[in-house]
Parts: structure tokens; sequence; C-alpha cells
């Protein structure tokens, strides 16, 4: 039971980073029609800004603000210099471009600090773990980081349905060419939900540096995921973003966790173990199979 | 008029010709892996190859090397090879970190009657069935790091493992090696995924099995990634852990610091060896390069001196007396005793390092014992050549 709670918790810390970086995404693809690979460097260059502020300074808190400056600078120099010429264009090219742009940074990034990955301390009031409950001890920091993670999410939520800006944001994704046509700058809301998905991006690169390695091609490695997650919760919806994460985070922290001990039930040891590792590294990808058979806009979009 | 000018021109040109022949270095075609998370791993097998040139000779005889990335992808050092091959006329290649980039690559260039010989990668079936009196290699079988590893922790007793590794072939194969020289029981087998970054589930498992010890195989910064995790989750402290070389090495320990303390690691070198060559080595990279040095700078050393003493011992020419004095391993490597077995891998001592606390309290990887003496593998009685 305790094993259980553990995985459950594991896989929302895993759906809250998920998360962070789909609000992002979704919102882009969703209102600007821009499909950004390079989401997934701005979360590369938030970890090695704040990562390397943090080692430079020696204060693991200074390397939060330097990490979203970072992350927000690059997310709308991108905007400003690429992406906005990419509006009118076909998908295909925005692939294109900002595919280049992961080379560009990936190599920008290398030149400037190594290949070799960079680590950062964690604050000491975040290390070690706290027991939850008897028997089930679980580190800080990953509490922490599911902490920060449901502020951001309850943020978002007052931000999108409580303010003008949200507002917006909600009729850009609902008919773009409508709140154009009202006489609504759409080049600056562009560019603000451009710095905003930034900054999320920003965020979870620097929360993941303690935990994973911050390293070249760090992004590229949850962007595909994120790109799960975006469409099992449906193009521009940030509540969809929200619960698609946790699914997709507690589905494959389950399948990782239990589906080699159940395949073991029925097959040889080391033959259900391969079955496993391999059937749950493709579970989240069949699970957004499923749902684009059932439900081809995603689960959280209402069909018009 | 024309004739003399048609002449001269005929005889200058024999004249370069000549003077190219006498002097044309022996080409050296090195493809490894320069570029991505593991690309460090390639560039110290290149230092250290480079640091047993002197002047750009290998045994008094002029080299000209050839290096070229391979990306890590098989096809890419394919190409590498059959361009080194048809357009530069290299017939010496060496420098494959990864075993997939080996068994792509290997094959076509001792097909083409040219010279391999591996400073990392030496898969299980070039080993066996599929050996070539052209092929050989410096660092060891693949199967031996990890058969050492269960050795290891044989002899220190542990009774009941939990062992895991990435699921792709060397990630079986280093269960398999070590379960061969393992005499515990396997409390749990775990395959991970090999872009996978966050271990919470896994460790999770290896909590609730409560075992004795923990065996891992997660090569370059997964590895980095995986004893991180692992001392956050507070496991560091409860469950000792028993590593190959590939996991934990210097740029590992640089990078995992303190949480790498009380690990044990089986080896065929370290930095601490106390013999004329490593010596040697260890203050020409200390002198050169401003980085630890790894076990793959070490095997680059070795390599680049196994190829000079064989082009001394050949003049220079790639023929059967260069392979000759190759099988005969005429250098003094850096791990101390080295010979060949009959498959042309090594015959070498395997050693069991810790990771220790130094004098100026940066955790260091010391020698503490021997694991294996002249080891060799198990597929040799498969290689008829």
């Amino acid at each position: 039971m305790t094993l259980f709670l553990e995985q459950l918790l594991n896989g929302v810390q895993f759906g809250v980073m998920l998360f962070l970086m789909a609000a992002g995404l979704t919102l882009i693809f969703g209102i600007m029609g821009v499909i950004n690979l390079a989401h997934g460097s701005i979360y590369m260059i938030g970890a090695y800004a704040g990562t390397f502020v943090a080692t430079q300074t020696g204060s693991f808190w200074l390397g939060i603000p330097a990490a979203l400056a970072a992350a927000a600078l690059a997310g709308v120099a991108i905007e400003f210099l690429v992406v906005r010429r990419l509006y009118g264009r076909d998908h295909l090219d925005q692939v294109l471009a900002t595919f280049g742009l992961i080379l560009i940074f990936n190599q920008a990034v290398t030149m400037l600090f190594g290949r070799q990955p960079l680590f950062v301390q964690m604050p000491s009031v975040l290390d070690g773990s706290v027991e939850l409950l008897p028997g089930l001890s679980y580190p800080i920091y990953r509490l922490a980081i599911i902490v920060v993670g449901l502020l951001v999410a309850f943020g978002l939520y007052l931000l999108i349905n409580r303010t003008r800006i949200g507002m917006l944001v909600r009729a850009g994704s609902t008919n773009r060419e409508m709140v154009r046509a009202l006489g609504v700058d759409v080049r600056l809301l562009y560019t603000l939900v451009f710095g905003l998905g930034a900054l999320l991006a920003g965020l979870a690169g620097f929360m993941a540096g303690p935990i994973l390695a911050v390293q070249i091609g760090m992004g590229e490695q949850i962007l595909i995921t994120t790109f799960v997650v975006v469409v099992i919760g449906g193009v521009g919806s940030i509540r969809g973003a929200f619960f698609a994460s946790l699914i997709l985070g507690i589905v494959d922290t389950g399948l990782r966790a239990y589906l080699p001990g159940l395949l073991r039930q029925v097959m040889v040891g080391p033959e259900a173990d391969a079955l496993g590792a391999g059937i749950s590294s493709m579970g989240i990808y069949l699970l957004m199979a499923i749902v684009l058979l059932i439900r081809p806009k995603g689960l959280f979009i209402r069909n018009s | 008029m024309p004739m003399r000018k048609t002449l001269l021109a005929a005889s200058a040109l024999l004249a370069t010709t000549f003077t190219a022949l006498a002097e044309d270095p022996v080409k050296i075609g090195m493809i490894t892996t320069l570029s991505g998370p593991a690309g460090y791993l390639g560039q110290d097998v290149r230092d250290g190859f480079k640091l047993a040139m002197e002047d750009n000779k290998l045994g008094g005889v002029p080299v000209e090397l050839l290096v070229e990335d391979d990306g890590l992808k098989p096809g890419q050092g394919k190409q590498i090879a059959e361009r080194f091959l048809s357009e530069s006329g290299v017939k010496l290649f060496t420098g494959i970190v990864f075993s997939n980039v080996a068994g792509a690559t290997v094959p076509d260039i001792v097909d083409n009657e040219a010279f391999y010989i591996s400073p990392n990668a030496g898969p299980s079936n070039l080993a066996g069935k599929e050996c070539s009196e052209n092929y050989f290699v410096v660092s060891w079988q693949n199967d031996s790091l990890h058969e050492s590893a269960g050795q290891l922790a044989t002899n220190l007793g542990y009774k009941k493992a939990f062992i895991l590794a990435p699921n792709y072939q060397a990630g079986k194969d280093a269960l398999a090696g070590f379960k061969r020289f393992f005499k515990g029981e396997i409390a749990g087998e775990v395959y991970t995924r090999l872009d996978q970054t966050d271990f919470a589930a896994e460790l999770a498992q290896i909590r609730a099995a409560k075992p004795d010890v923990v065996f891992q195989f997660h090569p370059g910064g997964l590895g980095i990634t995986f004893l991180r995790q692992y001392e956050q989750a507070g496991l560091g402290k409860e469950i000792p852990m028993v590593l190959a070389e590939p996991s934990m090495d210097g740029v590992t320990l640089a990078a995992v610091g303190e949480a790498a303390v009380g690990v044990n690691v089986s080896a065929h070198w370290n930095t601490d060896f106390d013999n004329p060559a490593n010596k040697r080595f260890m203050e020409a990279w200390n002198k050169a390069y401003n980085r630890p040095a790894t076990y793959y700078s070490s095997q680059g050393y070795d390599t680049g001196q196994l190829i000079a003493s064989a082009l001394k011992a050949s003049g220079g020419k790639l023929d059967d007396s260069f392979r000759d004095a190759l099988r005969k391993a005429d250098f003094q490597s850096v791990r101390g005793k080295f010979a060949f077995g009959p498959n042309q891998h090594p015959i070498q001592n395997w050693y069991a390092l810790k990771v220790e606390k130094g004098a100026d309290g940066k955790p260091v990887i010391k020698t503490v014992g021997e694991v294996f003496k002249d080891h060799g593998d198990a597929y040799s009685a498969d290689c008829k050549m």
C-alpha cells in the first residue's frame, strides 16, 4: 500500500513537470497555430541559465529568477525573430524552422558549457526525505515540485478565467480570426503568450536540474511526451493539459512499476521484464491512439 | 622545345612521387563518437591516443591521424569507413566507442583486408564466431566488465541482489554477465528505458524488495542521474552498490560527488595504478588536458602504444609482419600485465575499486584488491582463425 502511494506520488510529480511544459505548448499551438519544437530548447535554456547562476553564486534561490528571465527572454526573442514570420505558413515550414532552432541552441550550449552535464546542489531545506505516513518517506524536493506545479496550475486558472488577458487568450484559442477582426492587438497577445509559455518551460527546466542531469538534448526527451499530453488534453486547453499531464504521469509510472510484475505471474522472469519494459514505454502512445480514436479533438475539448 | 618541357615536367613529377613514397605517412582512420551526451568518451579515446604519438610518429614511423565523428550512429560509422577505405586508402582503423557502431563498421573494414584495433567496444559476436585475424581488441570483451562486477559482489559476501540495466543489447548482456559470476539470489531484475531520466518508480521498487546490494549498468549521463536520485531517495545509506567501470568513471565521479562515496567498482584500470607506464601516462595527461583521465583515455593511449610497437617491428608496413607484431603485444600497458588470447582479445587482471573520501575531502576512486587474475572471455572457444 505504501509502495502504491509512493508510486502515485511519483506519477503526480512527473505529471506536474509535464504540465508546466504542456501549458505553454498547448497555448502556442492553440492560439497561434504554431508547432513549436523549440519549446524543449527553452526548457534547456532555463535549466542551464538557472544552474549556472546557482553554482556561480552558491545560492539555489538566485537560480530561479535567472532561469525564468533567461527562458522568457529566449522565448520572446524566438517569437520576435523567427516564429512571427511563420504564422501564415504551413505546419511543415514551422516544424523545419523550429527544428533548426533546436540544432542551433544545442550547438550554442555545447560551445558555451561543453558536453559534460551540469549539476546543481539542492538547497539544504529541500534536501532529504519526509515521512508522510508510517513507512512512507518521500523526498522533500519532489514534494516541492508537486506543490509548485499545483500552485502554477491554480495561478493559470485564475489568469485564464478571471482576467482580461485570459479572456483574450480563451477567445483566441476558440476563434483566432474573430479576435483579430474585433481589433485586438494580436501581435502583442502572441508575444505575451509565447513569453508566458517560455517562462513556465524555464521553470520546469530549472526544477528538473537537481533531479535530472542538465545536459544537451534534455528538452527533446521531455518534448515528445509533452506533445502527447497536448494531443490527449486537446489543443489549446489548459484544463485539458492539466488533467492529461496527471493521467499520463500516473499511467507511465504505474506501467513501469507494475506491468513487469503482473506479466511475471504468467511468464518466465526475464521475458516478462523485457516485454513489460517494452509495453510500458509504448503505454502513453497507446493511450494517445485510443483517445484519438474515441475523441479525435482530445479529452477536454467540447465537440462543436 | 615542347619535348624538353614535357621531359622536365615528367621528371619533376617522378621526383615528387619518389619523395612521396619515401615519406608517405601511415594513415590511421579514427572513427569515434564526439558529439552528443556521450561525446566525451570519444574525445578521451582520441586525446589518449594522441599522447602515445610523438611528433606525428608512432614507433618512429610517421603517421597521419584522420579523425571523424560517428555521432553514435551505426550507419554514419559505416559510411565514414567506406570513404576512408576507398578515397583515402586507409588500411588501419581504430576509435569506435559503442558496440552498435562497431557491429556495423568493423566487418566492412576487415573484409577489405584493413586492420581494426578496438580501443573500447568488444561485442560478443565479434569475439566468437565472427572473429577475424585483422581484428584486435585492446580494451576488453564487453561481458568481462559485468562478470567482474558479479564476482566482486560475490567476494564482498552479498546474498541478494537487485539488478537494473537499460532495455537494449548491451544492457541485457550486462545483466547476463553479472549473473554468470554472482552466486547469490536475484531479488529483482528491471529493464529501464535508454532515454529515461527519472528513476523514481524503479527506486521505489528497490526499496520494497529490500536487497542487500544493487547492481546497475547505466552508461554516461544516465548513470549520473541514477546515482544522484539513488542518494536523494535516501537509499545510498541503506543499500550498497556494486558497479562495473562504465557506470563510474572520473567524469561520473566529478558530477556525482559525495553521493558516490562507498560505491564498489570493478575495473581493469585505475588512475592510481603503480607502474611506470601508468605514471608516464597520468603525468602526460594531467600536463596536456585540464580534465580527469578516464579509462577511455587510458585505452586510447594503450591502443596508440600497441600500434607503435607493431609499426616499429614491421618498419611501417601493414602486412603479415605487422599482424604478428600486434599479436605479441610488445608494449608497456598502463594496466600492467597484458596479453592477447587466441581470439585477439585481452587476457588481463580485474580489480576491486572503492570510492572513498580523498585527502582534500573530494571523493577519489581507490584500488583496494583483485577480482580476477588473467581473465579471458567466454567466446574465444568459438573463434576459428
